[in-house]
């Protein structure tokens, strides 16, 4: 990847992790450690592939997504303000009555592809889209995001079987794999592992990458454009509250919102990083 | 009612499928390894190409139709009303319900007329569950006529709709040619102020026979068919309660949250009116030929006459 472009990315997803904070704090709860793990993913494809127009985000032939994790949306809702969506202000009414931005995401969103947050179910949806895709020969790609722990619900497995059934190649899910999930680790709650080869068996084209390096994240998204009649999936290893010293690899964070303090210092750390990428 | 002709709705659905296919090229169809059953497999031989099988996995079946929505498409998913309303049920409420997708389900094999596979299958709860949805449109027609009046309505009809069918043949007695289906509109067969049967699916020609006996004994009974549980016709309802005091609900689904229910809800809140509900009862079905089973749970005309007369003293 280009150097400036990468850097580019970079300090993008550095204000979408600001966004994140932000929203999660006013909100005062929220989920912000598996937000900022997937931070990066949502700023490459937003601002490096994906077909969106802001100005126009019904357009037909638009590149999906589906965020099946869903109670991550301060992520989404931080992604489409910064693309120009809507007001980077609505992040501050996040969770509020009244407000445009809803605890999970809603089709009525400008830029939500689909409502979702209850676990398991973006992925068959994200299906729907992609074989409604290859019946009309449209253009677009879906991409679906999965945490790791959502995939032991059953009805992920009922979707993959479909999808490689289907041979929906224009399907791309994510599997976020930070690790862990609100009762713990996910190998100690009940293990989903291995992911790749339980994917493998099902017939999905499999890749593995790291979710906070945007080289990496450019080569899996390429290789998976190549994959013919299978639907790929990208295994992203990630860091959990990525970005926020305090918040990285804790379990506690979760699905809890920062105190003032801890939101000036979580500010403060993304303030830094902001100034030394653009410095 | 000599030479009656029968027919089960879900053929109609099957049926209606196919013969809509070309008016609306937008429609598509989903099963899950039902198709043999739910007569989705008419539409299958015809359309191929817009026919897709999802396995036995309700849960997907839902959320994928939905997708397919999104993107401005008519599908249709078919499955048993156990599994559509209950298996699917979060997926219904929360991926179809919530972004109010323009899914139609069309779920057969409703009610206690499933007969030999028993309590499992015989689901008389899914009225319940699907009226609890914010802007879920719910339709039970009462024969073949009705029930391929529905599947247009239903296409017709900008968000998700939950059609309700049944394996049994049922006795057409609506004029085909005739016929006007008017979503949440009830429909007044027989004129009468004695008492009001209101009934819903294969109860209605129930209800017509009923209201024959009834008139023999000098009893006018308005017969009132209830086609759409979802939104309801209150006008029809509170003017059958108006003018005959009496009200009679008769359903083939649990008593407890459905037809019989939402006119409670209609009379209770505007005109207190005595409502007795015929249906089944607290309890599960079990296994049998379906035409006993309806007899032995009291889904019968015989039923509706000895309910109608015990209420009016008779």
């Amino acid at each position: 990847m280009d150097a400036t472009i990468k850097k580019q990315l970079e300090i993008q997803a550095c204000k979408i992790r600001m966004g994140i904070i932000e929203g999660v704090y006013n909100a005062k709860s929220g989920h912000p450690g598996g937000s900022l793990s997937i931070a990066d993913t949502l700023t490459y494809l937003y601002f490096a592939k994906m077909n969106v127009d802001p100005k126009n985000p019904d357009m037909e032939d638009r590149d999906r997504l589906v965020l099946s994790k869903g109670h991550t949306a301060p992520a989404l809702y931080s992604t489409l303000a910064n693309k120009g969506f809507f007001a980077l202000d609505e992040l501050k009414s996040l969770r509020h009555i009244g407000a445009l931005l809803q605890g999970h995401p809603c089709i009525h969103i400008p830029g939500v592809d689909m409502s979702s947050g209850s676990l398991g179910q973006g992925i068959s949806a994200a299906c729907g889209m992609a074989l409604s895709g290859k019946i009309s020969n449209a253009p677009y790609k879906v991409y679906a995001i999965l945490g790791d722990g959502e995939i032991e619900e059953g009805q992920v497995w009922e979707a993959a079987m479909f999808a490689a059934h289907k041979e929906l190649d224009n399907l791309v899910a994510i599997v976020d794999n930070n690790g862990l999930q609100i009762d713990g680790a996910i190998e100690d709650v009940c293990s989903p592992y291995p992911i790749k080869e339980k994917f493998e068996a099902f017939g999905w084209h499999v890749i593995e990458t790291d979710a906070h390096d945007f080289d990496k994240l450019e080569a899996a998204f390429d290789e998976a454009e190549k994959i013919a009649k299978q639907p790929v999936v990208i295994i992203q290893k990630s860091v959990k509250g990525k970005g926020v010293s305090f918040m990285e690899n804790q379990v506690s964070w979760h699905g809890s919102a920062p105190n003032t303090e801890q939101y000036n210092q979580a500010m403060e750390e993304l303030n830094n990083t902001l100034k030394a990428l653009e410095g | 009612m000599s030479e009656v002709v029968k027919k089960a709705t879900r053929e109609s659905y099957g049926e209606a499928l196919a013969e809509l296919a070309d008016k609306y090229e937008n429609l598509y169809v989903f099963d899950a390894d039902l198709a043999a059953a739910t007569k989705t497999g008419i539409f299958k031989k015809k359309y191929p190409e817009r026919f897709f099988d999802c396995g036995i996995a309700e849960a997907n079946m839902m959320g994928v139709a939905a997708g397919m929505a999104a993107t401005g498409k008519i599908p249709f998913a078919s499955t048993f009303a156990m599994f559509a309303a209950g298996r699917a049920y979060e997926i219904v409420r929360n991926t179809i319900g919530y972004p109010h997708l323009n899914v139609k389900i069309g779920a057969t094999h409703a009610g206690i007329s499933v007969g030999e596979d028993g309590a499992t299958h015989q689901c008389n709860e899914d009225i319940a569950l699907m009226r609890t949805i914010p802007g879920m449109t719910i339709i039970n027609p009462a024969d073949d006529v009705e029930a391929k009046a529905a599947v247009e309505a239903a296409i017709l009809h900008e968000g998700p709709v939950y059609m309700r069918f049944g394996r049994l043949a049922a006795p057409v007695f609506n004029n085909k040619e005739t016929y006007k289906f008017e979503l949440g509109k009830g429909i007044k067969l027989t004129d009468g102020d004695d008492i009001a049967i209101i009934a819903t699916g294969l109860m209605v020609s129930e209800a017509l026979t009923a209201a024959e006996e009834l008139k023999k004994d000098g009893i006018n009974a308005r017969v009132i068919n209830i086609h759409t549980i979802k939104p309801i016709d209150k006008e029809i309802i509170l003017k059958a309660a108006e003018d005959t005091g009496l009200l009679l609900t008769v359903e083939e689904h649990s008593v407890i949250g459905g037809l019989g229910s939402a006119v409670c809800d209609v009379v209770s809140e505007s005109l207190p009116t005595r409502v007795i509900k015929i249906g089944v009862n607290d309890e599960f079905g079990h296994s049998g030929p379906a035409v006993d089973l309806l007899k032995e749970f009291g889904l019968s005309s015989e039923n509706i006459v000895k309910t109608a007369k015990e209420a009016l003293g008779k």
